[in-house]
């Protein structure tokens, strides 16, 4: 069998078939070593993928041989890939993290069904990635969600909120299941179709109630797996209660795979041939601007440090959401880059939190006096990532927002110059809110209270992988070409708009 | 007026569960009251999917012997057998079973559907103008005109309510879809046939099938909802292991007794 042409297969498959193997290992360091190897394996063919992208153009794979618009395909142009790649390079990186985390925070007897769980969602987010089937990405959305609502509950072994937290999250992210598939089926009754390519030149035209309501119901549908800013009420309390190794991967991995297949309803399937697009996107920029102010004013508040980026991370969901809002190839291309950038921050925030509760057992800001002094190469990783989230120069913060404010300004009305503004006065908040948290790092050691123990130094895995993370966001910051030209024609190929060779 | 409405009565039944589910699930403090609001509001999806793809006096698509040997003798080449199996498959619902309107929306849906019936006799020529395009009801209720009269009038009835729409380029990859799953679909297999026991008796060549894709995917959404309720049934075991109850509000108190020792500091309410 020719491996290139089964590889588009391989990144959903390989997870897949191996989650279950995870599940009859012994507990302990078998069902981790194995779940990481098939992570590493993962980024391995989604690089290769991205590089056949690159070069040959969209691949079209059917699943099982059947042909195109009745069996499954599996359709791969530059946004896909771009989002593989970091869906699966983030899991690379986390996955080694999370052995120490773990082994901290959860049971031990249920290390192989948390390792399963970790291997299905992550199989879950490449197949909402790579498919191009309508109906397929509600399944995979699913496979991945019910994955995630076990993996937040595990936390409940530090904090029973973790259960409530999951409940919460499982009630709302199926309400947005289901209404994403209330949508699905009314496009099927306009068009007779589900693959995504084919629906998109059957509704060319097409602009009666039955098309409008399945998009709002989409939208919906997404927005609430998103967390766009009314719907994002489930995301605080889960990240803040998931086990540490979770709420990191969770950051950088399933709002974004969230924002790709929103792209790719927005403008592959529905396009710009749908004049209701329009109203969406307008709306879209109201909503943006709303979130990046509510949340991150939100986030300023915060006396727990998880609960803090958490509401951050719905603020710069609306940072993604003004991207789209803009509707041009610049706009969906600065948010494209913002999902890979903001997924490099978080991850990197998320998994200096994660050393922090195996040290000192929380995650209140209290719990982070004086940690410039006991954990000085955490505590540089939290300032670099937290610098890279306000946009400070030589990080990858400042190539999105430089991207965002670009794309704002080159479009020109009056409503985004308004919005470019508000762009940077949001940055302050940000600024606030990070530097509360070096605030109370820079303090002294506390000599009484629960955090005045003498501490280990962190394990070392931990510390490398927090550092390849806190790296990728300076070095994806100095060499910003590759992701905004992939980024770029990622975005061309999005809208239908041909970009030429010139990247 | 009253015959729009009555014709349309499984989307009634589709809004009304979908509508009383979802109010279950932000009205009710109970975890398992929010689980059982959550099943009837994915049940109404169900529904949904399910009457779009029903046809009126329309069968479960599997192919019979007797049907294939009916065809067979109008001289009908193989794959344009196979092929005419499948062409109820615009999901066409709505007219079944509402009594005194099954008469008179037969005939038009005879017409308007495009013809499982007449392509059957024969002339398979135009087989992929008509039948292909999906039955658009919903769009033509919703559409500014389009009841059945004015479609049963049209050779190409479900287009009329999709302006700027070409015939050909909708209706061309759609029967190509049609002939794929023909040869796609291990039906072709002539032996096969001949083994198959005599399931419609007589008065073959009228079968209508319904649209079998529907179904299928909302098999998939059952067992994606059937996970889904026994994910949530364990939390809230473990809900009620960890705090002693499963009442939203008792659940608040307990968490803000735990951080601030008084049960109420902010706004109740935070479930969607």
């Amino acid at each position: 069998m020719d491996f290139f042409a089964q590889l588009p297969a391989l990144p959903v498959v390989v997870p897949f078939v191996a989650a279950p193997l995870a599940l009859l290992m012994p507990p302990g360091r078998m069902p981790w070593l194995w779940a990481t190897l098939v992570s590493w394996v993962s980024f391995g063919l989604s690089l290769l993928l991205l590089e056949q992208v690159w070069i040959n153009g969209p691949i079209t794979y059917a699943m099982g041989g059947w042909a195109a618009p009745l069996g499954i395909i599996y359709y791969i142009d530059l946004a896909n890939a771009l989002v593989l790649s970091l869906v699966t390079g983030i899991a690379a990186v986390v996955f080694p993290y999370a052995y120490n985390s773990v082994r901290d925070e959860i049971n031990h007897s249920q290390t192989p069904g948390f390792y399963t769980a970790l291997l299905l969602c992550l199989a879950g987010l490449t197949g909402v990635t790579m498919t191009g089937d309508a109906f397929n990405v509600f399944v995979f959305l699913e496979v991945s969600s019910l994955a995630t609502y076990t993996l937040v509950a595990m936390g409940a072994g530090r904090d029973r909120r973790a259960l409530t937290a999951a409940f919460n999250y499982l009630v709302m992210g199926t309400i947005g299941a289901t209404f994403f598939v209330i949508g699905i089926g009314l496009l099927y009754q306009a068009t007779g179709t589900l693959n995504m390519l084919d629906l998109h030149e059957r509704l060319a035209g097409q602009d009666n109630r039955l098309v409008k309501a399945a998009f709002a119901f989409i939208i919906t549908g997404l927005g609430l797996k998103l967390a766009m800013l009314p719907l994002h009420l489930w995301l605080p309390p889960a990240y803040t209660y998931a086990p540490s190794a979770i709420t990191a991967f969770l950051a950088a991995t399933a709002t974004k795979v969230a924002v790709y297949i929103m792209l790719r309803f927005l403008f592959t399937v529905f396009g710009f041939d749908f004049p209701f697009l329009r109203v969406a996107l307008d709306f879209f920029l109201v909503l943006g601007i709303a979130g990046m102010f509510i949340a991150s004013l939100a986030a300023v508040f915060q006396d727990d440090v998880k609960m803090l980026l958490a509401y951050s991370s719905v603020a710069q969901i609306g940072y993604m959401l003004l991207g789209i809002s803009l509707g041009t190839v610049d706009g969906v291309a600065a948010s494209l880059i913002h999902v890979v950038n903001h997924a490099f921050i978080k991850a990197a925030l998320f998994m200096a939190v994660g050393i922090v509760v195996l040290r000192l057992g929380s995650h209140q800001l209290r719990a982070f006096q004086g940690l410039a002094t006991r954990m000085p190469w955490t505590s540089w990783g939290i300032v670099v990532a937290g610098l890279s989230l306000v946009g400070v120069p030589a990080t990858v913060g400042f190539v999105s927002k430089y991207a965002l404010l670009s794309a704002v300004f080159a479009k020109g009305g009056t409503m985004e110059i308004i919005a470019g503004f508000l762009i940077l006065a949001s940055s302050l908040l940000a600024v606030v809110y990070m530097m509360r948290i070096i605030k109370v790092m820079l303090e002294p050691v506390p000599t009484e209270g629960p955090f005045a123990r003498n501490i280990a130094a962190p394990p070392l895995m931990m510390r490398l992988m927090l550092w390849i993370m806190v790296g990728a966001n300076i070095y994806f910051g100095l060499q910003a070409q590759p992701v905004i030209a992939i980024a770029q024609k990622a975005a061309a190929t999005l809208l239908g708009v041909d970009s030429g060779e010139a990247f | 007026m009253w015959d729009f409405i009555l014709e349309r009565y499984n989307y009634w039944v589709v809004i009304m569960l979908m509508m009383i589910g979802l109010y279950i699930v932000i009205s009710r403090g109970n975890l398992v009251k929010t689980l059982v609001g959550l099943n009837l509001f994915q049940t109404s999806v169900f529904v949904f999917y399910i009457s779009m793809a029903r046809i009126a006096g329309g069968t479960a698509p599997i192919y019979t012997k007797a049907d294939y040997k009916a065809r067979l003798k109008e001289g009908l080449p193989q794959e344009q057998i196979t092929h005419i199996s499948y062409t109820g498959n615009a999901g066409h619902h709505g007219e079944a079973g509402y009594g005194a309107y099954e008469e008179e929306a037969k005939s038009g849906y005879d017409a308007a559907n495009g013809a499982g019936h007449e392509e059957a006799g024969g002339e398979s020529g135009s087989l992929h103008d008509g039948d292909a395009v999906p039955s658009n009801d919903l769009s033509s209720m919703m559409g500014e005109q389009g009841s059945t009269e004015v479609a049963a009038q049209q050779p190409m009835p479900e287009l009329h309510d999709m302006p700027n729409m070409d015939p050909e380029a909708i209706s061309a990859p759609m029967g190509m879809d049609m002939a794929a799953s023909a040869s796609s679909l291990p039906v072709s297999d002539n032996i096969a046939y001949e083994t198959l026991p005599n399931v419609i008796p007589s008065n073959v060549g009228d079968v209508i099938y319904s649209n079998p894709l529907p179904h299928v995917l909302i098999l998939t959404a059952i067992v994606v909802g059937v996970a889904t309720t026994a994910v949530g049934l364990a939390l809230a075991v473990r809900i009620r292991e960890a705090y002693g109850t499963i009442e939203e509000d008792e659940l608040e108190a307990a968490d803000n007794i735990a951080e601030f020792g008084r049960p109420q500091t902010k706004a109740a309410g935070s479930v969607g």
